[in-house]
């Protein structure tokens, strides 16, 4: 695996010839700002974008995934024919230009997800088909972020190729054998020489200071700050500012919890089970049967949020589930952030007697 | 990381489908026989292709789909000594899908994923006296467990089953209930929230019934399942008859959508119910925050 320059003139030409066999899509510009759509035209593709509200994901675990679709009597279930096939949707050859680092994180812990325990074919036989070209970023997004905090503001090791942008021309590093060959294929790619490397190393080098830190910790605390905090009284304040909308988990990069339901025709008899994106943030998210909730209060469903991003997802997968991509603080329509939680929860148990 | 007891193995899947597998697929399976057991619950015999086994658990669940009404995990009520060709299934009608499963007959068709989860650990059990605390539906996951040790009784000290109900209508199983009186090496006993006209026995909540046992608590494994207003109590029961909260099992109800630790809604603080529970000790328990 090498490092590869490609003059930023050339970039059309390579999505152009991609574009042949692939779904090409990346960042463009909208009138509501910048999101991940397909690209049909080149010059659409906008690398050097701030955010998006959508992170990539929706190429992932799109919002709503048939299962599988069924054939039965929905008038009278359970009687006649009852049939069932498996449905693998958006299993495209497709090629995701202009991830930023934070989003590439928000990959990396998808792919743990839905590979550990049991295999969700699903999603797994789709990632296969899916390149990620990754971009570094240069300068934050906008003051929502906080990527640096969270060690999220260089690449993990999930991208194909990985593009950074070098006085006029983009050094590509070749992530997998499939991204190298991909390259080499389809762009004009040429072996980058050591002036070219010593560039790179100048550029990642002096980003840094350009970001700032937003936590009063590391996070390498946030997990047992979380759990010191369980009972704080931060909790109840944010229950009560919190509307329940759920936009957080919508936009964050991290969250894949899903709803399933089952879609009828009109026939009443052929119909689809889909998984559709769902929120802990949601009354009905813990309900059972019989009406208790084990998350009655939005008190408890904001803590369950900021306790699966700093300390559970961590613990069941070995990654933090926040890439402080400051989606969700954007999103947000009462301000609650997860630096301004965190900070908060911070400041809290320092006041506590030992804290 | 995940626990070292999480079970992948589940007879009905992932299974392949020209070459892919899903593990949303349900197997479909045939409804052998539908028995009436209250005004709310009945209980049904699930053969799956073949005949196959289930090859549960006492403990575990499976995901029941009517497709295009739903699915919903429910608690394999048949022990697997009682297990061949169907296992059976004690369903309340609760809501939008156990509504329709009410209205199935036999040889009518239900799709079955799983079964899933962690159950109750039979082999830590043996040799041991077990007591086993049933509120309300949770005496049909407790009698796929009971069997079992009553199928198995020599492996086992003193079987102790204190069972409660709301009222004498809504009590489950009264001719299993009634042979267990009978038997000299069961101890069952059985209490009703109120009574009628027709009650002679028990009255009041389940934690009563600790009045009328005595238990060596160095030989005592304890389960209890039920609604979860109810564990809060039966624990201090048991923890004041000298049981420590290893001794101590339970089951815990979840709101489910995968079975496969997934979908996120099973989740008690770091767990899916689905995966590393349904059955916990409640030493494991004390360590979540959100489990009682």
């Amino acid at each position: 695996m090498s490092l590869y320059i490609l003059p930023k003139d050339q970039l059309s030409a390579f999505v152009e010839a991609l574009q042949a066999s692939f779904r090409v899509v990346g960042p463009t510009q909208t009138e509501t700002g910048y999101a991940f759509a397909d690209i049909v035209d080149p010059e659409q593709l906008e690398l050097d974008y701030d955010t998006t509200v959508l992170p990539p994901k929706k190429y992932f675990l799109p919002q709503r995934e048939v299962l599988f679709n069924f054939h039965a009597n929905a008038l009278e279930p359970g009687t006649g024919q009852l049939e069932v096939e498996p449905v693998f949707q958006d299993v495209t050859p497709t090629v995701i230009f202009g991830v930023h680092t934070c989003d590439m994180n928000g990959i990396m812990l998808y792919d743990k997800v839905f590979a550990e325990g049991f295999r969700d074919e699903h999603y797994m036989e789709r990632r296969d088909q899916i390149y990620v070209i990754g971009i570094e970023c240069l300068t934050p997004c906008d003051d929502a972020s906080f990527c640096k905090d969270m060690g999220t503001l260089t690449a993990p090791p999930i991208y194909d190729l990985h593009m950074t942008e070098v006085n006029g021309s983009y050094l590509l590093d070749t992530g997998s054998e499939r991204g190298e060959a991909l390259l080499l294929e389809y762009s004009e790619a040429k072996m980058a020489k050591s002036e070219d490397m010593q560039l790179l190393g100048r550029t990642l080098s002096a980003k840094w200071p350009h970001f700032r830190h937003r936590l009063k910790m590391s996070r390498d605390q946030t997990p047992s700050l979380l759990s010191l905090g369980y009972d704080a009284h931060i909790w109840e304040d944010l229950g009560e500012r919190c509307l329940a909308c759920g936009s957080c988990t919508n936009v964050c990069p991290t969250c894949f919890c899903f709803d399933v339901q089952d879609e009828l025709d009109i026939n009443m008899e052929d119909g689809e089970r889909v998984r559709v994106w769902d929120s802990c943030q949601l009354h009905e998210f813990a309900l059972v049967a019989g009406g208790h909730n084990f998350r009655e209060s939005k008190a408890s469903r904001v803590r369950h949020r900021l306790m699966r991003k700093g300390k559970y997802i961590k613990q069941v997968h070995g990654l933090l589930g926040c890439t402080g991509c400051g989606r969700c603080e954007r999103a947000c329509l009462v301000d609650i952030t997860i630096p301004g939680t965190l900070n908060a929860l911070y400041e809290e148990m320092q006041l506590e007697p030992g804290g | 990381m995940l626990d070292a007891t999480f079970n992948l193995s589940t007879t009905t899947t992932p299974r392949a489908f020209n070459g892919h597998t899903s593990i949303y697929l349900p197997v479909i399976a045939t409804i052998e026989d539908v028995q009436v057991e209250s005004k709310l619950e009945k209980v049904y015999d699930v053969r799956l292709p073949g005949g196959e086994n289930l090859g549960h658990s006492p403990g575990q669940f499976v995901m029941v789909s009517l497709p295009g009404v739903g699915e919903a995990p429910i608690s394999v009520m048949s022990s697997p000594s009682r297990t061949h060709d169907t296992f059976r299934l004690c369903i309340r009608n609760a809501g939008d899908l156990t509504n329709v499963i009410h209205k199935l007959e036999r040889g009518d068709r239900v799709g079955i994923r799983g079964p899933f989860g962690r159950g109750f650990p039979i082999e830590v059990f043996k040799g041991k006296d077990v007591l086993i605390a049933a509120g309300g539906l949770g005496i049909a996951p407790a009698r796929s467990l009971i069997d079992q040790i009553i199928d198995n009784r020599a492996d086992f000290g003193r079987l102790i089953i204190l069972y409660g109900a709301r009222n004498p209508s809504e009590l489950l199983f009264r001719d299993a209930m009634a042979e267990w009186e009978e038997r000299d090496d069961v101890e069952a006993l059985v209490t009703v929230d109120r009574a009628d006209d027709t009650w002679l026995g028990h009255v009041g909540v389940i934690t009563r019934l600790f009045e009328h046992i005595q238990i060596n608590p160095y030989h005592t494994v304890a389960i209890t399942v039920g609604p979860p207003i109810m564990y809060r109590f039966v624990v201090m029961e048991l923890s004041g008859k000298g049981l420590t909260p290893e001794q101590i099992w339970m089951s815990f109800e979840r709101r489910m959508k995968c079975g496969v630790g997934k979908c996120g809604h099973c989740q008690v603080n770091h767990r899916y119910a689905c995966q590393e529970g349904p059955a916990w000790t409640y030493a494991e328990a004390l360590a979540f925050e959100e489990a009682l």
